[in-house]
């Protein structure tokens, strides 16, 4: 019985515990058979869902930057060039501390206070995540004793990068300009103008100058590479590359051996200088002292270099040849003749007797011609070659401002010359309409009188000046001076000349009244006229006109004495001129500031340009004398 | 000679349920090869080391007698709940869970004993009680399986919980608990959950939160179910082909070669691959639930059918999780994962399937 219901019970046990068994082998079917769904849904249905996730994740797409297009001279001198070099870069972001990983790192390699500086400034100026340069043009040495201690600098990585230089340091700085890392207004006009693909990777761009104006030629187009890339964001290997396409090189229209002996003839003057080829609006060279190194910009430039460029007195970043401006002085009288024979208000013969001073009728106040006393009967060809003031002032009364700033603006004056490189300023052509809008106030009679020796609201830049007096040797057809010669593919070489835009002008004047005025403009050259003693002796002709520009103005009976004024308050000293004046190649304004006499300070500098540029004589540069001590020179004071 | 010798290491070795293991064991170092990048045979020798032990636990397990092993299960469950209780007073933390006990000489991981011992310990305990099973004996057992796991998962070492607790559940339900009292003890179990959340660890609860919706925390949590359903999804039927897999050579997929396991062999082996892999566990736990069915005592059907279910368990979880449709609870894949504790038990369990096996008719007087 007991065993029995023992036995009965066992079975029972037995039966429940397969029973249970087979639920149990049924769950584990179903279970698997879930786990098959699974599968077939991720790996059938979404398939390839998932496979063009696992290919977004292992594929980057990485920014291949092309090599920056080179400035060359007209000659094939290189102005802006790039090297390879290796930099040290840190990402802050990736730096628990980075003040620290530097003092670390200045055990391992040199690390300057400036370099530390610059640093510092342009994490101000970035983002955290963006790789920053430490260091820059590391030697070989330097690389391999950083490689070594690489592990212990997290976030730090050697680059090989491409550098912008630029040779010629200070020479042509202005019209080359430079290039800096992008900052924010940068990022705002590529994306502006669409072009935020193709700045991926590229982290300096164009800022003044050629390299800033002509930044779409000479940056290229950026190609990509596709990295196979881990988990961790290293690049495995290459899969697919589009190659970059270089940036053009570009040929420029300065002359670079004439722009050095430019600036070597301004001395310790600073000053301006605008060398045009009449015939096409070339610029030959363009000269502003002083000028700047521009390779400190490149890689990011530090705060004490900044200041110092920044503050100094001499304004060293001023491009003065494009935003200075100047009352032109006595060389605006070229231009007042010709408006009078333009308007008939002068004919070539008329004459006045020249007291030495010139009066408004009704008016005490005279107007001093700068030669005490006069220069007797004067006529048209006559005012020229002396310079003289009381003419002017007649003839700019009699004109009226209105007539005057019609005929300035045919020039040029007044208006933009449209240089292809940015920062230009407009100078000051006046007129009644002006002074209203500007002033509130009337036009006088005696604004006319000082406008007519190129004083009182007259202002002028002397890339202005230059384009003028290109339009006197040209015929009278207005030039636009251009930088760009031509456009050259640097794979190719295949070059593109720019289109001359003077081909089409039409003259502005009439050729017989434009002959009269050269034809005096070169007697300023010969003995007798203001120029003579810069000119002597130079186997071409020149026309040209002296002029000074007053920084102070004069009381009533005051007499200009320099040696009472400081010297930023002395006279700027200015020259035009243009030669062969037979057939002219060349045209030019100057200006030196505090230079006091067009003739003798800037009429040396416009000697050695011509005799460079028309004879190819490379003279020793000679600086221009020093003031003299007193004020007896041959040449005009106005 | 060398047939005495191999009658020697395989009079106590069950022939199918060995071929299933090697089988299955061999696919795993294949692919331990090519989680570890390939050319890296630095953890293929070292699971071939581990596979060397737990082979000897497997031998040395299918010698011993399952009375032997019956007569073992008590203080075995006893010494490893006192380690447990060591854990919890005196264990060592290692990245923010206290599971290891420092005995001086070498430190263990109790609840790893635990999976072997708690479903011998039941297995001995409905045993003693076969003549007529009460509701008292099932509260009795609840109380068995319910000591050790409350100690795991306040270790917290949720998978290992799971797996403990799932091992001492199957030896119930083997044994019969009624249908009522599960469906009941089920109810409370879902009524209770919102106060088991509010006991769940941060990180915990985080992996639920993930699982429910990896994309909410994409680049945390998130990622490691992100990364393995992209590396399953994208292996297709076919798969990658072996080393080929490019979520796993290029370590998008976290702990590849270890819980991860399945998305760096469904990446390369595509759905082909995965069904194969089912098929040879599916063979392991046919012949398992056979040794089950056919065991002599109520002790060893028990202790078979809950080793059996058990490696189910560990299977079920692990390619559950990494395919995103069970939370991530840091379970192996069974025979193919890298690493020797969970290989050791595991196969220490196989040795007692044999050991039943091979012992039944001796004791079926």
């Amino acid at each position: 019985m007991m065993v029995g219901q023992a036995l009965r019970d066992q079975q029972r046990e037995l039966t429940v515990f397969r029973s249970r068994l087979m639920l149990a082998g049924l769950g584990i079917v179903v279970a698997f058979g879930i786990l098959l769904g699974r599968f077939a849904w991720l790996q059938v249905v979404q398939r390839e869902y998932y496979h063009t996730l696992a290919e977004a994740n292992r594929i980057s797409v990485v920014p291949v930057v092309p090599n920056r297009g080179l400035i060359l001279d007209r000659n094939g001198e290189v102005l802006a060039a790039n090297y390879s070099a290796y930099t040290l870069e840190i990402t802050p972001s990736r730096v628990p501390n980075v003040e620290r990983a530097i003092d670390e790192l200045a055990g391992v390699i040199e690390v300057s206070a400036r370099d530390r500086r610059r640093f510092r400034k342009l994490q101000e100026e970035s983002k955290n995540f963006e790789s920053l340069p430490i260091r820059t043009r590391l030697t070989e040495e330097e690389v391999a004793r950083f490689a070594v201690n690489r592990y212990r600098f997290p976030g730090f990585e050697i680059k090989a990068r491409l550098f912008r230089s630029y040779p010629q340091g200070e020479v042509a700085s202005h019209a080359i300009g430079y290039i800096g890392r992008i900052n924010d207004a940068d990022v705002k006009r590529i994306d502006d103008a669409g072009l935020a693909t193709n700045y991926k990777g590229t982290d300096h761009i164009g800022k003044l100058g050629i390299e800033g104006a002509y930044e779409r030629e000479l940056h290229g187009t950026t190609g990509s590479e596709q990295v196979e890339i881990d988990a961790g964001g290293r690049a495995i290997r290459a899969l697919a590359r589009q190659e970059p396409v270089s940036g053009n090189n570009l040929v420029v229209t300065l002359d670079l051996k004439l722009q050095k002996i430019a600036e070597a003839a301004f001395g310790d003057y600073k000053g301006a200088l605008v060398a045009i080829d009449p015939r096409n609006g070339e610029v030959l060279a363009l000269v502003s002292r002083p000028g700047f190194d521009p390779n400190l910009f490149v890689d990011g430039i530090d705060p004490q270099n900044w200041d110092a460029l920044n503050n100094s007195p001499d304004k060293p970043l001023n491009n003065r040849a494009l935003r200075g401006q100047y009352p032109p002085g006595s060389t605006v009288k070229p231009f007042m003749a010709l408006a009078a024979l333009e308007y008939k208000k002068r004919s070539p013969e008329f004459s006045i007797g020249d007291p030495g001073f010139f009066t408004l009728a009704g008016v005490a106040h005279r107007y001093r011609d700068w030669k005490k006393g006069g220069h007797g009967t004067v006529n048209m060809h006559k005012s020229i070659v002396v310079s003289c003031d009381t003419y002017y002032y007649g003839l700019a009364t009699e004109m009226g401002i209105d007539a005057i700033h019609e005929f300035l603006t045919r020039f040029g004056f007044g208006q933009r010359s449209g240089i292809d490189i940015e920062g230009e300023l407009a100078g000051l052509a006046p007129s009644q309409e002006w002074k209203q809008q500007r002033f509130k106030q009337k036009w006088y009679a005696g604004d006319t009188v000082s406008v007519g020796i190129g004083q009182g609201y007259l202002l002028a830049t002397p890339v202005q000046l230059a384009t003028a007096v290109a339009g006197l040797a040209n015929g009278g057809i207005p030039v636009k001076p251009h930088l760009l010669k031509a456009v050259q593919d640097s794979k190719t070489r295949q070059t593109r000349e720019v289109e001359n835009p003077v081909a089409e002008g039409k003259p502005v004047v009439k050729d017989t009244n434009l002959a009269l005025i050269r034809a005096a403009m070169v007697d300023v050259t010969k003995p007798g006229g203001t120029a003579s003693a810069a000119f002597a002796g130079a186997p071409y002709l020149t026309a040209a006109k002296t002029g000074t520009a007053q920084v102070v103005g004069m009381k009533q009976n005051e007499k200009y004495d320099e040696k009472r004024l400081k010297r930023e308050h002395w006279d700027h000293a200015l020259f035009v001129a243009f030669a062969p004046a037979d057939n002219p190649t060349i045209a030019l304004a100057i200006l030196a500031e505090n230079g006091q006499h067009g003739a003798s300070t800037a009429g040396p500098i416009a000697r050695q340009v011509f005799d460079y540029y028309l004879l190819k004589k490379e003279v020793p540069v000679k600086p221009p004398p020093p003031p003299p001590e007193d004020d007896t020179g041959d040449d005009e004071h106005d | 000679m060398i047939s005495r010798a191999f009658e020697f290491l395989a009079r106590r070795i069950d022939g199918p349920l060995m071929a299933a293991l090697a089988l299955t064991l061999a696919l795993g170092i294949t692919v331990v090869y090519s989680a570890s990048g390939g050319g890296d045979f630095s953890r293929v020798f070292s699971q071939g080391r581990n596979l060397a032990v737990a082979f000897v636990a497997l031998w040395v397990f299918a010698h011993i007698h399952p009375q032997v092993l019956m007569r073992l299960a008590l203080p075995a469950y006893v010494v490893g709940l006192v380690l447990l209780l060591g854990v919890a007073l005196f264990g060592e933390i290692r990245l923010g869970a206290r599971r290891w006990l420092n005995l001086g000489f070498t430190t263990v991981q109790p609840s790893e004993v635990m999976k072997i011992a708690v479903p011998l310990m039941l297995a001995w305990y409905f045993h003693r009680r076969e003549e007529g099973l009460r509701a008292r004996d099932f509260a009795i057992a609840g109380v068995i399986l319910a000591l050790p796991v409350g100690l795991i998962v306040r270790q917290p070492d949720l998978g290992t919980a799971v797996l403990v607790f799932a091992s001492g559940f199957f030896v119930i339900f083997l044994a019969g608990l009624s249908w009522k009292i599960m469906i009941a003890a089920g109810a409370a179990g879902g009524a209770s959950l919102p106060f088991l959340w509010t006991m769940l660890h941060d990180y915990q609860r985080k992996r639920v939160l993930t699982l429910l919706d990896p994309s909410q925390d994409p680049l945390g949590a998130g990622y490691h179910i992100i990364q393995s359903t992209i590396a399953i999804g994208s292996g297709g039927i076919l798969g990658k082909g072996w080393l080929n897999g490019t979520q796993a050579q290029l370590d998008f997929v976290p702990e590849r070669s270890t819980d991860f396991i399945l998305a760096v062999f469904g990446e390369e082996f595509g759905l082909a691959g995965n069904i194969v892999l089912i098929v040879l566990y599916l063979l392991i736990i046919v012949r398992g639930l056979m040794i089950a069915a056919n065991a002599s005592t109520v002790f060893s059907r028990l202790a078979a059918g809950a080793i059996t279910l058990t490696f189910f368990t560990y299977a079920f979880v692990n390619m559950g999780m990494v395919s995103g449709i069970l939370p991530v609870v840091g379970v192996p894949l069974p025979m193919i994962s890298y690493g020797g504790t969970a290989l050791l038990s595991m196969l220490a369990g196989f040795g007692i399937l044999m050991s039943i096996a091979t012992h039944k008719q001796l004791v079926s007087s």
